[in-house]
């Protein structure tokens, strides 16, 4: 019988609840980007409704964290991993919150007559993508490089950010009638912009959990 | 962060060999002043056989070899001084509280009686002196005629403490000082080993992880006779170099 058979069982469940819970926000950014594409208000409303069973999860999970360091006095990487998962959640939940977010500004954009979106806006959400589908990996692979690719394309979503947000300002100058699609979209961009933002600092908790390194 | 201070003990290439058994190997560390080291590790990994080695307390088996050299303050404790001036300056505390089946009084006064000192005015100083620093005078003053082993096993462990601090000793190790004991009177010793450590260099023995982790600045990790891994208390416990010291404290195995 493996030592401290109870404890491994519990240290196990808090990873396989918060893998659990990346997989419900690779979900909903998911869902987000179809639900712009396409202006679809109906799946917006769903996006924003799913995010309680995130919020859920993440009191499930921090219920579990401080039982276990109550109960199991956890040291070394097991500690790091428990308190790291404690972080890691909270962002992972605001994630989350920036999908409902967004989806509230897709739903004033549907109510719009003609939508032009501005150019890029879609490869900037599929950087984000990219880096939080990345960061889920590199927690259930415990892939430090990984994790560092995170940390690095953080760049490059801001690159995006700051690059639609001057074509926006140069839009409402010019067609000062659509302002209020394109400050929707200016805050669609910023939540965008976070989300990357949140996926970084994951990442840079999964680093700590390997190195022990802040 | 990292702590500079005087190195108390020097332990060189250090052997030990109960017959054909080795018990320790290869031991080389530097113990430091003023402060708590901690030695951890399973049953017969070596780490009281360690700890009696530093005031010469496996002279009296049978066929122990020592090899290697162990240096207070500069001075090989095994060639260049007297055993019994070696335990005067370094007292111990084991883990059974053993009292003398005497006065607690007597107790405390008996090293002293023992190093020439008769004064009763003087013996009466030592005592009160030494109570105090084991911050168990408030509990006895009123009954030090009193026969020790009538007090509880913690207060018990406090005047064992105070036997010890009589005759002025540098270095306190202690065996596992509070496995005997119920919480309340272990947080008392390690709030009291937190105090002396300012006065005196300590070592300390324990099956009880958190202990070293709350009360020492520097653990030392051993296994079947190696000493595994030795730092920083906070290192050893956040992030511990070797994977065996991670496994122990992690409680995977041992």
């Amino acid at each position: 019988m493996p030592a401290r058979l109870a404890y491994s069982v519990e240290l196990k469940q808090i990873r396989n609840d918060v893998i659990k819970m990346g997989s419900y926000i690779e979900e909903s950014v998911e869902k987000v980007m179809t639900a712009l594409k396409n202006t679809n208000s109906k799946l917006a409303e769903e996006i924003m409704k799913e995010d309680d069973r995130i919020d859920e999860l993440e009191r499930e999970i921090e219920r579990q964290c401080i039982t276990i360091i109550a109960k199991q006095q956890p040291v070394a990487t097991d500690l790091r991993k428990i308190t790291s998962v404690m972080r890691m959640i909270a962002d992972i939940e605001r994630i989350a919150d920036h999908c409902s977010d967004i989806s509230e500004y897709i739903i004033e954009l549907a109510k719009e007559k003609e939508i032009v979106t501005p150019l890029n806006v879609f490869d900037m959400i599929v950087a984000m993508k990219e880096m939080v589908l990345a960061t889920i990996e590199s927690y259930i692979e415990e892939d430090v490089e990984k994790a560092k690719w995170v940390i690095d394309q953080d760049d490059v979503v801001d690159d995006y950010f700051h690059q639609i947000k001057d074509e926006l300002c140069i839009a409402m100058k010019h067609n000062p009638s659509q302002i209020k699609q394109y400050v929707d979209f200016l805050m669609i961009i910023k939540y965008v912009e976070r989300m990357a933002d949140h996926s970084t600092n994951i990442a840079g908790w999964i680093i700590f959990i390997a190195t022990g390194k802040l | 962060m990292s702590l500079q201070k005087k190195c108390k003990f020097q332990v060189n290439d250090l052997n030990l060999f109960y017959g054909n058994f080795q018990a320790l190997k290869n031991i080389n560390m530097d113990i430091h002043e003023n402060e708590i080291t901690a030695f951890i590790g399973p049953s017969g990994c070596g780490k009281s056989t360690f700890l009696k080695t530093i005031n010469r307390m496996n002279d009296l088996i049978d066929g122990v070899i020592i090899e290697g050299t162990i240096k207070m303050d500069g001075v090989d404790i095994y060639s260049d001084i007297d055993v019994i001036k070696l335990r005067k300056k370094v007292g111990m505390v084991f883990q059974q509280p053993n009292p003398f089946p005497m006065s607690i009084y007597d107790n405390v006064a008996y090293g002293p009686r023992v190093h020439g000192i008769k004064k009763k005015a003087q013996l009466d100083e030592i005592v009160e002196e030494s109570l105090k620093r084991a911050a168990v005078w408030d509990e006895v003053k009123d009954r030090l005629k009193k026969n020790a082993l009538s007090v509880s096993g913690g207060q018990q462990q406090r005047v064992c403490i105070a036997r010890a601090l009589a005759v002025e000793p540098d270095v306190i190790l202690m065996d596992e000082p509070t496995s005997a004991l119920d919480p309340i009177s272990t947080m008392k010793i390690e709030d009291l080993a937190l105090e002396l450590k300012n006065k005196y260099t300590i070592i300390i023995v324990t099956h009880n992880m958190q202990q070293a982790s709350r009360i020492s600045d520097r653990t030392a990790f051993f296994l079947t006779g190696d000493m595994i891994e030795y730092g920083e208390t906070e290192q050893i416990f956040n992030n511990p170099k070797e994977k065996k010291t991670e496994d122990y404290i992690t409680g995977r195995f041992g």
